[in-house]
């Protein structure tokens, strides 16, 4: 592979280890090709009028898909490309809206290996606005146990998300 | 808003309902796109060299699994406009609760979502809520899931939606 990609493998990471914080200012057209880049036609991710008339909200706010966009980018920066999402549960307690700045900061909450020898790591994953939880996350990503390993190889028995 | 959750309301949970095949194939330019959209570099998205050597070919970042069922906004001789997560707003329809917003969402990854893919799907509702007040208004909370296949029937998802319905409150 390209010498300069580099993947993070499961024995450099511990438990109670952060990831770097990233941070992102939000504007419409974030919301809005977020929602058009996951077809999302929904108003209320394209029409202020709409979200604060009918939905209640401040302004528009940014989708579910595109959320978890977010998610995976923030989490495969960190782990290089090898890193394999096998679940992602989120709750959303507020809402991302233009002007906000989106804070995400994760620690990693478990590393094992399973019984086919999958490495993974469990990551609880906060996006905040200011002080405010906007969402919390729990993931859980394979990362390579070595430097020949592969998740994205694994098939059937062999991917246990 | 019901008060009684209508017997065919109550019917719905647990079966399987619309089974649909994707309106546009996986392909790149949403990738491209979606990738763009969230600014992730990932070389397997855009690097042909890289996704041949990690993945066996380009794929789908797995979180966009929703998009590829999601209809068009419009198509010809379609009259009336298709809706995602059909399940969802059937069950706004059907008890009265006009207004709804998503709050929680579960993603299991099966095998990748490669280009070319012609996934299929069906919705299963899972459970309803009694009657309830949040500070959005009165309703009820669902637990919607949404099960992926590609066309060689390989599982390569399961979404699951929380939906809150509502009523704003006066």
């Amino acid at each position: 592979m390209t010498s300069e990609i580099r993947n993070r493998t499961l024995d450099s990471v511990k438990q109670g280890d952060a990831l770097p914080k990233f941070s992102y200012d939000v504007t419409p057209t974030t919301i809005v090709l977020g929602a058009m880049a996951s077809r999302d036609w929904r108003p209320m991710h394209h029409d202020k009028d709409f979200a604060v008339n009918r939905n209640g909200t401040q302004d528009i706010f940014l989708n579910t898909p595109n959320q978890a966009a977010w998610f995976e980018k923030y989490l495969t920066d960190w782990s290089g490309p090898k890193g394999r999402l096998g679940k992602i549960k989120f709750r959303m307690k507020d809402s991302v809206f233009p002007g906000d700045t989106m804070v995400f900061k994760a620690s990693v909450a478990s590393v094992e290996k399973d019984d086919t020898g999958c490495g993974w790591v469990g990551l609880e994953v906060n996006l905040s606005v200011g002080e405010k939880t906007v969402t919390d996350c729990s993931v859980r990503l394979a990362l390579p146990v070595d430097e020949a390993d592969n998740p994205w190889q694994r098939k059937g028995d062999q991917w246990q998300p | 808003m019901l008060d009684e959750l209508p017997a065919e309301v109550q019917d719905w949970i647990g079966k399987e309902r619309y089974p649909e095949q994707s309106e546009i194939p996986v392909e790149k330019g949403y990738i491209w796109t979606t990738c763009s959209s969230v600014e992730m570099g990932n070389p397997i998205y855009w690097d042909e060299k890289v996704a041949e050597e990690l993945t066996g070919g380009p794929i789908a970042p797995p979180t966009m699994i929703s998009a590829w069922f999601r209809p068009h906004h419009w198509a010809p001789a379609r009259k009336k406009q298709l809706l995602p997560l059909q399940v969802h707003f059937d069950l706004k329809e059907r008890l009265g609760l006009p207004e709804a917003v998503m709050s929680d969402n579960t993603i299991t990854f099966g095998v990748p979502v490669r280009v070319g893919d012609l996934l299929k799907t069906h919705q299963v509702l899972r459970s309803i809520s009694d009657p309830k007040t949040t500070k959005l208004g009165t309703g009820r909370f669902w637990v919607i899931d949404v099960v992926y296949a590609n066309q060689n029937g390989e599982h390569v998802g399961t979404e699951s939606y929380t939906g809150v319905g509502y009523k704003r409150g006066e």
